[in-house]
């Protein structure tokens, strides 16, 4: 019961800073949806006995990645309202909206064809099985972080060290290209002198 | 790990004692706000000396409620230029993750004798915190970030140019110091093997090495990651001498400038919250929380209540200490101390930490049978360190020059260096 007052409260949560992400014309109230949304989907991760997983959801993606989005937003100044109901690329919001029609109908698709009391999706879906046991068997002293440690890292150590090599390369090459080389300071709004 | 009287559903005995635990662990908290508010005003008032508050009540205790209600009946400002709905929602933002946080901390209990903490309350087994989350620490951390949420909305939506200086300000150093933060804090992490600030503390519990000393983290994760942890988690609470956020000399009164009555005191409450809390998170994580020894005459968990209180003193008044003592940094200089120093140096210590955890196979003890093997082990990391750490104190004064050349501020080294 609690369960499912639980869910529908969160769900209404996350569906509701979902539509906001997309209504509000003012970006930095878009970002507090955003925010509103994770969670949402970090209070349904616990519902799934995945802690780790909902606090890492907060961390990261509450806690950096949207306050790298407002930090941006405050620095550029484009904090002001902007005009939704212009269409910036033609065909861009059908195709968002065949796009969205279609996870929806894989989801559904997945719910259904694992039918009711059936508990493995995954079989429905990919047509082989989790490699992982569900959280839900694991014993008490076996956490979820446990078991992600050590799928992360044996397993997928390979993925892992790739996208850390990844992402360096990527911190290097951000450093590389902001970096003004030849002397004289870049000034953006007079394009005589601006060098890039 | 996680709350034993859950184990087996949930009744209303259980919600009860859920939400009476929150309710004192709230009203405790207030208090000991109150009290840290004196506290800080009358050590500091004694550094500088002066006699700091002495009118209100006994010992001028009552100063902080004084000035509470004062603000309670003062006008509420909302800007003509501020974004309303943000402005009104920002302090809440600042003030309940600053609540948040002190529910995972373990304040009292009994840990001497191999016990867990648990006390029985109404036939229930439970522990004296409101909450013991399977990735307590891990709360810790997503609250922290989440603060910056409303000192950062505070200042942009006050739409007015300091506040808004001082938030970005806050972002960047919270940002920069959170990464600190976390990486001296997975020490801890790794020497413990759980995430459960519980069972963080019921590692450093029981018999200390030799007899005397106590089996601290402070002491197992050799000082290093303690003192990274304190200066980033000072930085993260935006005191002094890293309150460049609130610089009163540059910023009028930083984020919260434009904010008045309760509002401004909503700020206020979750910034002296968050020192309380920031010093029960160092005292559980370095200096075994209320574990100790159990001297009798008292009830157990009572003694495990007096040890986390004297601890918890002690930090108090070093963060009092600092803001009477240091001077504010320069912002390129905080950026440098959180890029350059604390954040090479703690992965450093992370990688020593587990290089040593690894040839020990999990012992802590002084004295092992492979004890040369283990000093070799560490001889080899420092000597790697040693080496990474020029490089890259290198790199950083041979970018610094080409810098420097490049806005013709010295002579051009060689001509190699440029491109």
């Amino acid at each position: 019961m609690i369960d499912v007052i639980t869910f529908l409260i969160t769900g209404a949560i996350v569906l509701g800073g979902g539509i906001g992400v997309i209504v509000l014309s003012n970006p930095v109230r878009a970002a507090l949806s955003l925010v509103a949304s994770f969670f949402g989907v970090a209070v349904l991760f616990i519902m799934q006995q995945a802690h780790f997983l909902a606090f890492v959801q907060v961390v990261v993606y509450a806690g950096a990645i949207v306050v790298l989005f407002l930090f941006v937003i405050m620095l550029l100044g484009v904090d002001r309202h902007e005009d939704i109901r212009a269409e910036p690329l033609a065909g861009q919001r059908p195709a968002a909206g065949l796009l969205g029609l279609m996870v929806l109908a894989l989801i559904l698709g997945g719910l259904f064809l694992s039918g009711p009391g059936g508990d493995d999706g995954a079989v429905a879906l990919t047509g082989t099985k989790s490699r992982t046991a569900p959280i839900s068997q694991l014993s008490e002293s076996d956490s979820d972080i446990t078991v992600l440690a050590q799928d992360l890292f044996t397993r997928n150590i390979v993925a892992v060290q790739a996208t850390a090599l990844l992402l360096t390369i990527a911190t290097v090459g951000a450093v590389v290209f902001v970096r003004n080389k030849g002397g004289e300071d870049v000034v953006i709004d007079d394009p005589g002198t601006a060098r890039r | 790990m996680g709350e034993p009287y859950l184990a087996n559903g949930v009744d209303w005995g259980d919600l009860v004692l859920a939400v009476g635990k929150a309710v004192i662990a709230f009203a405790v908290l207030l208090v000991a706000v109150m009290l840290m508010v004196w506290f800080e005003r009358k050590v500091v008032g004694r550094l500088q000396n002066r006699l700091g508050p002495n009118v209100a009540g006994p010992f001028g205790l009552l100063q902080t409620l004084a000035d509470g209600m004062k603000l309670f009946f003062k006008e509420d400002i909302i800007p003509t230029r501020a974004d309303r709905f943000v402005f009104q929602l920002a302090p809440y933002l600042s003030l309940i993750p600053a609540f948040l946080t002190f529910a995972i901390i373990p304040v009292a209990g009994d840990f001497s004798d191999g016990g867990n903490g648990s006390v029985t309350i109404f036939g229930r087994e439970t522990f004296i915190q409101v909450a013991d989350l399977p990735v307590g620490i891990l709360f810790f951390l997503a609250m922290s970030s989440l603060a910056v949420y409303g000192i950062m909305l505070a200042g942009w939506s006050s739409g007015s140019k300091y506040p808004l200086l001082g938030s970005v300000r806050a972002t960047a150093q919270a940002i920069s110091y959170e990464a600190a933060l976390g990486l001296s804090l997975a020490a801890v992490l790794l020497v413990s093997g759980t995430l459960s600030t519980n069972g963080i503390v019921q590692a450093q519990a029981g018999e200390g090495f030799l007899g005397i000393i106590p089996r601290w983290n402070l002491i197992i994760t050799g000082f290093v990651p303690f003192v990274v942890f304190l200066i980033a988690g000072t930085a993260e609470l935006n005191r002094p001498p890293f309150d460049l956020v609130e610089a009163e000399q540059e910023l009028v009164g930083g984020f919260h400038t434009e904010y008045s009555s309760i509002r401004f005191a909503l700020f206020f409450l979750a910034e002296f919250m968050n020192t309380v809390t920031m010093s029960a998170i160092i005292v559980t994580l370095f200096f075994g929380g209320p574990a100790g020894p159990n001297l009798g005459f008292l009830p157990g968990w009572l003694w495990g209540f007096v040890w986390f209180f004297l601890k918890l003193l002690v930090f108090l008044f070093t963060f009092v200490w600092f803001r009477a003592t240091l001077p504010r940094l320069r912002y390129d200089q905080l950026m440098d101390l959180g890029w350059k120093v604390l954040i090479p140096v703690s992965l450093a210590w992370l990688l020593v930490l587990a290089a040593v955890r690894l040839v020990r196979g999990g012992q802590i003890d002084l004295v092992t049978d492979d004890f040369g093997n283990t000093l070799l082990v560490i001889v080899a990391c420092f000597a790697v360190l040693v080496i990474g750490g020029t490089l890259l104190s290198m790199a950083i004064r041979a970018a610094r020059q080409e810098r420097l050349a490049e806005k013709g501020l010295i002579a051009v080294p060689s001509e190699g260096t440029r491109s």
